[in-house]
């Protein structure tokens, strides 16, 4: 509704009458959209707001009707009594492509209509399958429903003589097809095609013999695959997650948030006390929930399918207390009065480790107790800039999907499909209204299809091409590398600076591609000079966003933690560290001996991480699907989520287990209300003063209206209607003005033989919370590596062959790849595939 | 007042019908056989050959006023075949403290898969005894057929609903 209304100032109103309801809709409004926007349902199929109509299924036919106009003085004919004579066209027209003009009158409901929507139903029918009972969109379906209302309770057609096709087609790893239930709406083609440009599946024949087929290898080759079984209005799509897993009617649903990156996606988490769990409550499925600023009514395949991880039976159930060199199980009296007097003896020597996967309010507890005892919170992450996004983020009022050709966006040292999958999707959808796209990155990304402007770099220039940018705006820059001022001088910088500087609204991305920490310090800053220079600052639709690494890096900068510049230095020197959520010791063999040299290691975790291994008392820790909570999303909005499933026994959220040490530390902090940790939070953080759970969780009417109990789009996307979030106001929107920061930008040198292995980023890893879902396994990524074909080919090495790979003083067999985008003398090593890559390392390959 | 021939009247009634044939019966040694409509225990049907009626849809458990019903699916396969159709019940329970006894899930039933039986002798010493699986509400197998799960060839069974016949 919001799209309506928002467009009601900017474009013309024209007034049109439907079952004789009159209204008023922007110009161009879709006849089923009019109608659907007071209530009135003209029945669809094919037709998706979300995408462009084409009037396949003939669900939406209406009788239309405009007024008649004199042929010579074009001036409206009138009925006796004055009214404009209505002349309707002679056959009935699709509601979906129709568009609405002044004095239209449509008529949803006549026999003539009524007659055509059974008509058209018995066709749809004449061989679909008799399936309701067994069928995963049953109680959920358009088709069922629409039957019901419309269609007749028996065929002409004669049953034996249905069309029989394959019912379990594994289009891919994630996705059964039934081919009998397809109503060849071409939903899921569209949405393929039109909304994420992967092209993977397609119609295949004709008629009857119509079916989908894929034609990637593997099958179904796509992030969005699990948003075609939303959207497809029959049970023909269903995901192996789910298949089979519940009827819709038995499970209950909960609010949630997606951690597994910056973007925040909103979800609904479906349960169900299941038998087969053991009698526990557990998650079902997984389904976007509509947030028009966040996710939209779109969510990727790791939100979909990688939240098994909270459920695992590898969770860790009792707090560990090493003994004798063994971890043993131990009370939490115990463990805790352990690790008090630890943390006490060790003051302001303790160190405190966090990820970026807790929660605002763990976050803070964590903050508050490392602060009273003088101790350094630190975040677990080789990216920089948070400070920089909170006093330079986007304004509040943000929003992509608002975003055209007045807006530049530059994404820079960033794969952003793999780093923040909705970003990509709704940036790509702003260059299609016409906003400016540039992307510099090294190497080809999927958004250079959206791009106006494609920026190459060598690998650890991303600092030096966004200084270079800068020049090429404002030539008064001080002295830089030559690299820099040769980069400034390109012709595609220069276009790319003008466009950046000449837009009224200017929003930039950076992520981790190939950066280590000083590196991406360096990036942050570079792009903050960027914006403050040409003034896109301080405004919504302007501003810094950090393509982060985990889901609530934001709210951990904002909490006041920030990564170490030396980890491993940290660690060796502490008397105690403290350590929650994070793995270092699983991402580096460095850290792992920098611990074994720490005093005393407490791990808070959900499992038994290699970080874990080592810790003197280990805490296990409640999983974000058996809490509340918040986080706070790469564009600053902080979003709550619920609790799904009930909590394991005896286990405490983070910030509860923190509150507990810091009670016998002589320190208050909320043990079990979030909300009231958020309240503590509004004091002392003083960009969330504003906040409170209540507020969070107001909801807005949105556009288009998804979801509801009348499935009438057929999509399983879920209403919202626990919580847009707060966008949070930037430093700068509140008056805050910014100076430049020159820093010195860093270079990477190689000597002559040595390639350079730069850490890059995969969306499906084999990440800590990614790898326990079963269904995700054939997705994901084997431990890998990538070259140039050229440089392969000097080695000797062929693509998807075995080789060994020597880096960081370890040594490991991964595949090769080969990318012809790439610059040449590097190795691309992506993160969180079991090869330690924390910065760009010189590496050398050895062929087996 | 008492009028002598009225109580008489009353003796000689009493003493006739000590030569009538008794309506009680000898109850459990004798049972009474129930109407043909009667709605007793449930009973979760087989195919003749063995393979299980029930596809695990839950309707009956959407039906049930009572929220009796309990049922989770699982996916058939060739190797382990319960049903003919796509899915069978892996978990089927019935509360009878909570039943009512009203069929409905019986007419909600798109294989006629449970069915409403004769049994009336029900009795609990706890709750959960009260609870009938599967298991107990399968009616036991025909001698001739084979008991589920049963290996079939690929392809014998490729309906999600089955369309078989059954002479019962
Ligand atoms: S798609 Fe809808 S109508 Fe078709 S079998 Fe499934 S529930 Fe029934
Ligand atoms: S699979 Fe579903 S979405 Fe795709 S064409 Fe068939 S009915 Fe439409
Ligand atoms: S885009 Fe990011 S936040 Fe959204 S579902 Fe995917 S991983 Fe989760
Ligand atoms: S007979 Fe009625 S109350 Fe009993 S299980 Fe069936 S539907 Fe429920
Ligand atoms: S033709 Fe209009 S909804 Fe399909």
């Amino acid at each position: 509704m919001s799209e309506l209304v928002k467009n009601e100032a900017a474009q013309n109103m024209v007034t049109l009458t439907i079952d004789d309801h009159t209204m008023s809709v922007p110009e161009g409004t879709l006849v089923v959209d009019a109608a659907r926007s007071i209530g009135l349902d003209i029945p669809v199929f094919c037709y998706h707001p979300k995408m462009e109509p084409v009037g396949m299924c003939r669900m939406c036919l209406v009788e239309i009707g405009t007024p008649m106009r004199d042929r010579t003085t074009s001036e409206p004919i009138l009925e006796d009594d004055g009214s404009p004579k209505i002349q309707f066209f002679p056959n009935l027209m699709t509601g979906c492509t129709f568009r609405a003009s002044e004095g239209m009158v449509v008529r949803g409901y006549t026999e003539k209509v009524t007659a055509a929507r059974k008509e058209v139903l018995e066709f749809l029918l004449t061989s679909h399958p008799l399936d309701c009972p067994t069928c995963d969109k049953g109680g959920e379906c358009p088709l069922q429903n629409l039957t019901m209302q419309f269609g007749d309770g028996e065929s002409r057609f004669i049953y034996d003589e249905k069309m029989h096709s394959a019912k379990h087609v594994a289009l891919g790893d994630l996705i059964f097809l039934d081919r009998e239930r397809c109503i060849q709406c071409a939903r899921c083609t569209r949405f393929q095609d039109e909304i994420v440009d992967d092209q993977v599946i397609g119609f295949s024949n004709r008629g009857r013999a119509l079916e989908i087929v894929t034609f990637s290898d593997p099958g179904f080759d796509s992030y969005w695959s699990g948003n075609t079984t939303d959207i497809c209005p029959v049970g023909a799509l269903t995901t192996a997650d789910f298949r089979f897993g519940a009827r819709p009617w038995e499970m209950n649903a909960s609010a949630s948030i997606c951690n597994h990156c910056a973007v925040g996606c909103n979800l609904t988490f479906n349960t169900r006390r299941e038998v087969k769990s053991g009698g526990e409550k557990i998650i079902k499925r997984v389904m976007p929930r509509q947030n028009e600023a966040v996710n939209e009514i779109w969510i990727c395949d790791k939100g979909r399918f990688a939240y098994h991880f909270t459920a695992s039976d590898q969770r860790l159930n009792q707090p560990l207390i090493r003994k004798d060199g063994k971890l043993v199980p131990s009370s939490w009296e115990l463990a805790l009065d352990l690790v008090t007097s630890r943390f006490k003896n060790a003051g302001e020597n303790l160190v405190t480790l966090a990820g970026g996967r807790l929660s605002n309010e763990d976050l803070f507890n964590l903050a508050e107790l490392s602060a009273h005892l003088g101790g350094d919170a630190l975040l677990y992450s080789d990216m920089a800039g948070g400070d920089l996004v909170s006093r330079l983020g986007v304004g509040e009022g943000t929003n992509f999907s608002d975003m055209g050709p007045e807006t530049a966006i530059l994404v820079v040292a960033c794969n952003l499909e793999e780093e923040a999958p909705l970003w990509w999707l709704r940036i790509k959808q702003a260059a299609e209204r016409g906003a400016k796209v540039i992307v510099a990155n090294p190497r080809k990304t999927k958004l250079d299809r959206s791009a106006i402007h494609n920026l190459r770099y060598e690998y650890g220039q991303e600092a030096g091409l966004v200084t270079a940018l800068l020049s090429a705006i404002s030539p008064k820059q001080p002295k830089s590398p030559a690299f820099v001022n040769k980069l400034a001088k390109d012709k595609e910088v220069k276009a790319a600076a003008k466009a950046l500087s000449e837009a009224e609204n200017t929003v930039i991305l950076f992520g981790s591609e190939g950066t280590s920490y000083a590196a991406s310090a360096a990036l942050a800053q570079a792009c903050a000079n960027l914006l403050i220079a040409s003034g896109h600052i301080g405004r919504p639709n302007n501003g810094l966003i950090g393509v982060w690494d985990k889901g609530n890096a934001q709210g951990a900068w904002d909490m006041g933690l920030r990564p170490s510049e030396d980890l491993d230095a940290a660690l060796k020197t502490s008397q105690a560290v403290y350590i929650s959520a994070a793995d270092p010791a699983g991402d580096s063999k460095q850290y792992a001996s920098a611990l074994k040299k720490a005093d005393f290691v407490v791990v808070q975790e959900l499992y038994m991480t290699a970080t874990a291994e080592l810790a003197d008392v280990v805490l296990p820790a409640q999983a974000f699907t058996e809490r509340e909570g918040t986080y706070t999303s790469g564009e600053r909005r902080v979003q709550r989520f619920y609790p799904a499933v009930p909590s394991l026994p005896d286990l405490l959220p983070d910030f509860g287990i923190t509150a507990e040490i810091a009670g016998r530390l002589g320190l208050e902090l909320e043990k079990t209300a979030p909300a009231s940790v958020m309240l503590q939070i509004a004091e002392v953080v003083p960009d969330y003063a504003e906040l409170t759970y209540q507020k969070l969780a107001k909801v807005e009417k949105q556009f288009p209206l998804i979801g509801r109990e009348d499935v009438y789009y057929g999509g399983t996307s879920y209403q919202n209607s626990q919580g847009l979030g707060v966008q949070l106001k930037p430093a700068a929107q509140n008056g805050d003005s910014p100076v430049l920061v020159i820093t010195e930008l860093p270079e990477v040198k190689l000597s002559g033989e040595e390639l350079l292995a730069v850490p890059v980023t995969r969306l499906l890893d084999l990440g800590n919370t990614v790898t326990p879902s079963e269904v995700l396994v054939t997705r994901l990524a084997k431990p890998h590596v990538a070259l140039h074909p050229q440089d392969a080919e000097k080695l000797g090495v062929e693509w998807g062959s075995k080789v060994k790979l020597i880096l960081n003083g370890s040594t490991q067999t991964v595949l090769v790849e080969f990318d012809n985008s790439m610059p040449h003398g590097v190795v691309l090593v992506p993160r969180s595939l079991g090869i330690p890559i924390i910065s760009p390392t010189p590496a050398t390959i050895k062929v087996l | 007042m008492l009028r002598p021939g009225a109580l008489m009247r009353g003796m000689w009634t009493t003493f006739k019908s000590m030569f009538e044939k008794p309506v009680t019966v000898m109850y459990p040694q004798v049972k009474r056989p129930v109407s043909k409509r009667f709605k007793g225990r449930h009973e979760l049907k087989r195919y003749d050959n063995g393979l299980e009626k029930c596809i695990g849809c839950a309707l009956c458990a959407a039906a049930c006023p009572a929220d009796a019903i309990f049922v989770e699916a699982s996916e058939n396969t060739d190797e382990q075949r319960y049903s003919p159709g796509e899915r069978y019940a892996s978990t089927y329970e019935i509360n009878f403290l909570r039943c009512i006894y009203c069929g409905f899930c019986e007419d909600a039933c798109p294989t006629e898969a449970i069915v409403l039986g004769d049994n009336y002798e029900l009795s609990y010493t706890n709750r959960s005894e009260a609870i009938y699986t599967r298991e107990m509400l399968l009616v036991p197998v025909h001698p001739s057929a084979a008991p589920t799960p049963q290996k079939v060839a690929p392809g014998t069974f490729d309906r999600p609903i089955p369309e078989m016949e059954d002479p019962d």
